[in-house]
């Protein structure tokens, strides 16, 4: 669901690796990519093609379907042709995609019946309050982990059931078949119309708000509410397992072994594989998991409980998620909206021209409040202004908020699983922001770690196929392929971090309220 | 012939001035230079201060161009862009050498230290961001000191201490070491620094060929230099990442 912004760069190819390798399909938001890992997890060749973001009305986003597959294939060619390598020489597939993006098609032609429907859509607002009837936001929670909000896969099927005629009376007849990205790339990898399995795996049909978290199926009751036909459904799998073989292109005759939501991902590549381990990714938006084994726990405050992955037959394991809805993109506001530097890297240099924030605070509502207040009536504050702030400190002001943000969902998590964090496991582009990493672990009193492999979300698809072909044995073995590329530790004293805290839970104070007929 | 302004004139040839040869210069040499009036060059020259485009050493008095130039030329390069632009490099350079990789820009008299990625091994290590490393005895700034022209002028002009007994301080044997450098594309420090520590740097070049920085590996000498001499394919593996940094900010194949 993230995607890193102008700070990242990927290596085109490098020759340095023999083989075998394990090649990564990651359908984003924005682009699609495909990397080849070697056995040390080492990136041995990328390619990248973006795609067509589609805007019918204000708060609609659509991806074309078809785009999206041609795009995978073309890339995955790429990045073979990029390693000098061939189909031979990679041993399996993995699969990681954005989250909740929705789309339907048909199971003969296998042409979309609608351009899919993005998770950063908001059309299903309205139905998903209608959805919570008597009982609001949280009916389905208990089962699914998730508050009925218009991200998930569920009430955007349920959409395009009402609004694409004629789609509904064909879906009860079977013709139609659902899928989020990674079922869709699967579908097609495996043939298709010709074949294709219909799939998905764990992490990603708890993105849907249709699968029950205990017993990991779908969920009748939930599908009767929502009106949902369950032939349209692909087949729940866990995320280490050969789904079928590739039909065609430059991988055909290779397994396809993984699928994981593009966070859970993160969470694998990152070998977050013990209760209370815990990693960020800083991207535009960013998205903090924490592993909290292998019973789902309930959130009382505010997080997302979804399934973290599942190897094979193994037991289930469980994460808490929580997502702070603007951190690069507040970069790219201090960037493009108020022109106070001209690219996102700088922002540590005018920030670091001062030693504190002066007394200001920066708290990015720009759309409401997320995890974990959840309070849509809220926007944006600048707060504690004085004759005396500059420029820097508002880039300060700015980096903190992010590191703010990341202590409040930390804390939300400690609270609701009782577990401690020890460290905090950080990756995507703004782990080249060495104040803003030095920040987060100052506000968190804990270590801040970067491993050594950017592309956390890519291997962690390409282990999970790894392990599915026996190309690694265990997830020991994984353990071992990291390293530690750095560490921050905090330098902050306590009562500096009390009183900055207490500060900055005023300014959020201040932001609450602002929309006042909000519907 | 159209009019034109004189002041203005006179500007543009301090600034010539100031970016030939002798880089820094004092108010007697620039005003003598051009056959200005004392009081006539120190008004431009401060004009030219307030708009950044000369700076004043606070030590000696004498005027050098200043940072708004470079920022003009559009060359400037802020070093956490850098930082960024090289991640994923020096991560790559961290790994296939098994050592820890620091990546340095010239700033006032030594090379500060703005990346640093650790060794890739389990051990403790501390980030070494925003220290500083001597300009004479570093691999990375004997790569400034040979590349980057302020830099050679503060290594040249400052003082070289001693070391250790390998530390090279003398003004004629450093500008050869200077010179080697510049014919074979990176720099080495086999115990110049640190005993026991040997490392190897290379530089890195923005798409206008400027030397903005230096990248290299440092490790003990055992691994990094064994039996006297320095491992071949480390000196490729940071030339490299070099190469595919500056290549990133703009740099054409070189």
């Amino acid at each position: 669901m993230t995607d890193t912004q102008d700070y990242a760069s990927t290596p085109g190819a490098a020759s340095h690796s023999h083989g075998p390798f394990i090649a990564s399909m990651d359908q984003g938001t924005t682009s699609s990519r495909c990397i080849v890992f070697d056995r040390d997890g080492s990136i041995v060749a990328v390619d990248q093609k973006e795609h067509e973001q589609i805007f019918p009305k204000p708060g609609w986003v659509e991806h074309d379907g078809a785009e999206i597959w041609a795009n995978v294939q073309e890339v995955t060619d790429g990045a073979i042709a990029k390693a000098g390598i061939t189909g031979a020489d990679v041993k399996a597939i993995g699969i990681t995609n954005q989250r909740e993006t929705t789309l339907l098609w048909d199971r003969k032609t296998g042409e979309p019946v609608h351009n899919a429907l993005v998770w950063q859509d908001t059309r299903t607002d309205a139905l998903c309050k209608e959805l919570g009837r008597n009982v609001g936001p949280d009916r389905f929670r208990r089962e699914t982990g998730l508050p009925l909000a218009s991200y998930f896969a569920g009430p955007k099927i349920r959409w395009l059931l009402d609004n694409v005629a004629g789609l509904r009376a064909r879906a009860e007849a079977g013709e139609i078949l659902f899928g989020t990205m990674d079922s869709w790339v699967i579908w097609n990898l495996t043939g298709g119309p010709d074949g294709g399995v219909h799939v998905t795996d764990v992490t990603n049909a708890s993105r849907t708000m249709l699968m029950n978290l205990s017993t990991l199926d779908w969920d009748e009751r939930i599908l009767a509410s929502m009106e949902i036909p369950a032939a349209v459904l692909p087949e729940i799998r866990s995320s280490a397992e050969v789904y079928g073989t590739a039909a065609g292109g430059a991988l055909a005759g290779v397994p396809v072994a993984s699928a994981l939501g593009d966070q859970q991902a993160a969470l694998f590549g990152q070998t977050c594989f013990a209760k209370g381990e815990a990693k960020s990714t800083y991207g535009t938006g960013s998205f903090l998991l924490m592993n909290t084994g292998s019973a789902p726990v309930n959130s009382y405050n505010g997080l997302l409980t979804t399934v973290g992955y599942r190897i094979g037959d193994q037991a289930p394991v469980y994460a808490l998620e929580g997502s702070i809805a603007v951190t690069g993109s507040l970069m790219q506001w201090m960037r493009d909206q108020m022109g106070l530097i001209n690219s996102a890297a700088e922002i540590e240099t005018l920030a670091s021209s001062v030693e504190d924030n002066g007394g200001a605070y920066v708290v990015p509502a720009f759309s409401g409040l997320f995890a974990p207040y959840w309070r849509a009536d809220a926007r944006g504050v600048i707060a504690g202004l004085t004759r005396y702030v500059t420029k820097a400190h508002i880039a300060r002001a700015v980096l903190e908020a992010t590191a703010w943000q990341t202590r409040e969902i930390v804390d939300a998590m400690t609270k609701d699983s009782g577990v401690e964090l020890t460290a905090l496991k950080v990756d995507g582009g703004m782990t080249s922001n060495n104040l803003l990493m030095q920040t987060i672990s100052d506000v968190l009193d804990a270590p801040v770690v970067r491993p050594m492999v950017a592309e956390a979300t890519a291997l962690g698809a390409a282990y999970a196929a790894g392990l599915a072909v026996g190309f690694w044995p265990d997830t020991d073995a994984l353990r071992a392929n990291w390293r530690r590329a750095a560490e921050w530790t905090p330098r902050m004293e306590a009562d500096v971090r009390d009183r900055e805290y207490k500060n900055w839970l005023k300014a959020v104070e201040r932001t609450m309220g602002w929309i006042e007929d909000e519907e | 012939m159209a009019r034109t302004i004189q002041s203005l004139e006179r500007a543009v040839a301090m600034l010539r001035l100031l970016a030939g040869g002798e880089r820094r210069l004092g108010l007697s040499d620039i005003a003598s230079s051009l056959d200005l009036a004392k009081g006539t060059a120190h008004g431009i020259l401060r004009t030219l201060q307030q708009e950044g485009f000369v700076e004043q050493d606070p030590a000696s008095g004498r005027y050098q161009l200043g940072a708004e130039l470079l920022r003009l030329g559009n060359s400037y390069l802020d070093v956490h862009e850098l930082r960024a632009r090289a991640l994923v490099w020096a991560d790559d350079l961290a790994r296939s050498s098994g050592e820890s990789v620091y990546l340095g820009v010239l700033h006032q008299q030594g090379v500060l230290i703005v990346h640093h990625v650790f060794r890739p091994d389990d051990s403790r290590q501390v980030l070494d961001v925003g220290a500083m490393q001597p300009l004479h005895s570093t691999a990375l700034g004997k790569v400034l000191s040979a590349y980057n022209p302020v830099a050679h002028t503060e290594a040249v002009e400052g003082e070289r201490t001693a070391f250790t007994p390998r530390t090279v301080t003398g003004a004629a044997d450093f500008e050869g070491v200077l010179d080697l450098i510049r014919a074979r594309g990176w720099a080495a420090d086999v115990e110049e620094t640190w005993d026991g520590v040997a490392s190897v740097a290379a530089p890195i070049h923005d798409r206008r060929r400027m030397p903005v920085g230096a990248v290299g590996v440092t490790g003990a000498v055992e691994r990094v230099c064994p039996e006297g001499s320095l491992r071949p394919e480390l000196i490729a593996a940071v030339r490299d990442c070099a190469r595919a940094v500056s290549r990133d900010l703009g740099a054409g194949r070189f």
